[in-house]
């Protein structure tokens, strides 16, 4: 091993701190200005009640494997992640069924991630994109190699595939190449 | 509207973690500064002041709401009224705009603006967590939310779409890192070279650890004033204060979710002809609509026809190298899709460092001359202050003083811009100071 690589091995360390119950502490209190900061742990976890709103009938589509957009009644604008409001003249939206197979936007590998999806490392995102569908759709990509990223990815044929047990999450969603 | 003048400044050491303070003490290492350098002692401005906007970010780093008040007192400045600003990675240009209407509406004389953020409260991992539900909790955030991500996929549009280079982007870490090395407040000071950028760690391909910036613990104060305002400072303090104008201010917004970015027309800047961008789908994710429009309206306002030739310097938001090649096109220094040429060429690099590179155009308008996001550290709701306090400083010519050298003073700096980022260019403002004295 180089001096570089030994520099990268580490003994894992974790924040979950120890027990103490005292500190020293001076005779004199101009001491005190000296002092070490205190520092402690503070647990805080919370569960959501959360709403899909009027946004709910596309998880309830992942759940029976339909992937669903909308479309602006009036002005026609087609959104592949949807939203039941246009953005552009206002009006409401229809549901309607968007194609399983598109083609990759643009992508990337995220090598670390949020906490919650540090495990799951390293995984691919992509934007999926559809001739004739005015916006994108952000997604995982399954079936290819994380470690050998590519540009010529973007363009790449990807069909969607759905999760036999739902989450009622976007990922019950995720693609792969077609 | 009124005319609206900088007057001081003042930013704490930005360090990865501030263990030894509290959020209140270090925004006061901040103010304590920006009042001694203009003799304005301590109690005088609790008097004079009419009140203040406290910028930061995000509740979730601290668990402690209504963090504003407190600060608020540790600084003697109750009861004076204040209010909050919270706009994701822009928090500190967007409260630096907040100030400044509240002094050109007419309502204060004296406006102290005050930021920090403290993010070591949380590891690394979580923090980013935190930060990545500033995106779409419903569509986006569960997919594998994490922002260094959302910028990677803008980057490899850009790439794909323009021939961006990994190089070209490796090369904005060079010029950020080395600059800071004359600057004694950044966080990360280092000569490095675009090989290092590329061998560091792979975060979201093809960033890596060089290429993005990090968490910080850190605090910065701007004092805004109006002509009164100056009058009151220099009665109070005996000296006239050499203040900068604050000349142009745009914002501009952009859809939450990426994919929800139209692919239409560019927003073309005056000195930019149709046929510039025949083809173009824009803003797409390769672009930051956000960024165009607030140097639109930033411009207009400061009667801004030709940036290149009209800033002398500017101080943007680079939390990914990516991402200030992508801001030289939104605000026009180069056209869309040139802003890898345009840091190849040498152009925002300072024209007196040697980088270990030859350029041909080094030096054009220096960018980030204190060494930006990525050198400096990114505390978010200090973050567009620092940038204010910096660019007040080289309008002053007084760098030399108060970073302890003359390497990162921009010659003769008469009107610079300010640029601060939110979330993928979902809140973007630039403000445009000049010499006011």
């Amino acid at each position: 091993m180089s001096e570089k690589d030994t520099k990268r091995v580490k003994l894992p360390e974790t924040d979950d701190g120890t027990i103490l119950f005292n500190v020293p502490f001076p005779k004199d209190l101009k001491d005190l200005k000296g002092m070490a900061p205190i520092i402690i742990k503070q647990p805080y976890q919370i569960d959501y009640i959360h709403s899909y709103g009027q946004d709910s009938p596309f998880f309830a589509g992942l759940a029976n494997g339909k992937l669903l957009g909308t479309r602006c009644a009036p002005c026609k604008y087609t959104y592949g992640t949807p939203r039941l409001h246009c953005m552009y003249c206002g009006g409401e939206c229809d549901w309607v069924e968007l194609p399983k197979e598109g083609n990759v936007h643009t992508f990337t590998v995220c090598h670390y991630g949020s906490e919650e999806f540090l495990k799951e490392t390293p995984f691919v995102l992509i934007l999926v994109e559809w001739p004739g569908v005015d916006t994108l759709f952000l997604t995982r990509l399954m079936g290819v190699d994380p470690l050998t990223p590519s540009l010529d990815w973007v363009g790449m044929k990807v069909r969607a595939q759905f999760k036999r047990l739902s989450k009622f999450k976007p990922t019950d969603v995720y693609f792969v190449p077609a | 509207m009124r005319p609206v003048y900088l007057v001081s400044g003042g930013v704490s050491k930005f360090a990865k973690a501030r263990p030894d303070v509290t959020f209140q003490a270090m925004v006061k290492e901040a103010y304590d500064y920006a009042l001694k350098d203009i003799g304005l002692e301590f109690r005088k401005a609790a008097e004079i002041v009419d009140g203040t906007v406290a910028s930061y970010f995000s509740d979730h780093f601290m668990r402690q709401l209504k963090a504003g008040s407190m600060v608020q007192d540790y600084l003697g400045l109750c009861p004076k009224p204040t209010k909050r600003i919270e706009a994701g990675g822009a928090t500190g240009g967007v409260a630096f705009q907040s100030g400044w209407e509240t002094v050109a509406s007419g309502r204060f004389d004296l406006c102290v603006v005050y930021g920090w953020e403290t993010m070591s409260r949380v590891n690394t991992w979580k923090g980013n967590e935190f930060i990545a539900l500033a995106s779409d909790v419903s569509f986006d955030y569960p997919v594998g939310g994490f922002y260094s991500g959302y910028y990677a996929m803008m980057v490899v549009r850009h790439m794909k779409e323009f021939g961006t280079s990994v190089e070209q982007m490796a090369l904005v870490s060079v010029k950020n890192h080395n600059n800071a090395l004359h600057n004694p407040y950044a966080q990360k000071r280092m000569k490095i070279r675009i090989e290092d950028v590329r061998a560091s760690e792979m975060v979201a391909w093809p960033l890596t650890m060089l290429d993005i910036c990090v968490m910080s613990d850190g605090a910065a104060v701007a004092i805004l004033a109006s002509e009164e305002g100056l009058n009151k400072l220099e009665k109070a303090t005996g000296r006239r204060p050499k203040p900068a104008k604050v000349t142009g201010v745009g914002g501009g917004i952009d859809a939450m979710r990426m994919a929800d970015r139209p692919h239409a027309e560019v927003i073309r800047l005056p000195h930019e002809k149709p046929e510039d961008y025949k083809g173009l789908k824009y803003p797409g994710v390769h672009s930051f609509r956000a960024g165009r429009m607030a140097s639109k309206t930033a411009y207009q306002m400061a009667g801004i026809t030709n940036p290149l030739a009209e800033l002398h310097f500017i101080e943007l938001h680079d939390a990914y190298t990516s991402s200030e090649i992508q801001t030289y096109e939104d605000m026009g220094l180069c056209r869309y899709g040139e802003g890898g040429k345009f840091v190849e060429a040498g152009k925002p690099f300072m024209p007196n460092l040697d980088y270990g590179y030859r350029f041909s155009e080094q030096g054009t308008i220096p960018v980030n001359p204190s060494g930006g996001l990525i050198a400096c550290g990114h505390p978010v709701g200090a973050t567009g202050l620092m940038q204010a306090v910096f660019a007040l400083w080289q309008l002053q010519e007084s760098i030399g003083k108060h970073f302890g050298s003359e390497q990162l003073q921009v010659k003769n700096a008469r009107r610079g811009a300010i640029h601060s980022h939110a979330g993928t260019g979902t809140y973007v403002v630039v403000s445009i100071l000049e010499k006011g004295f």
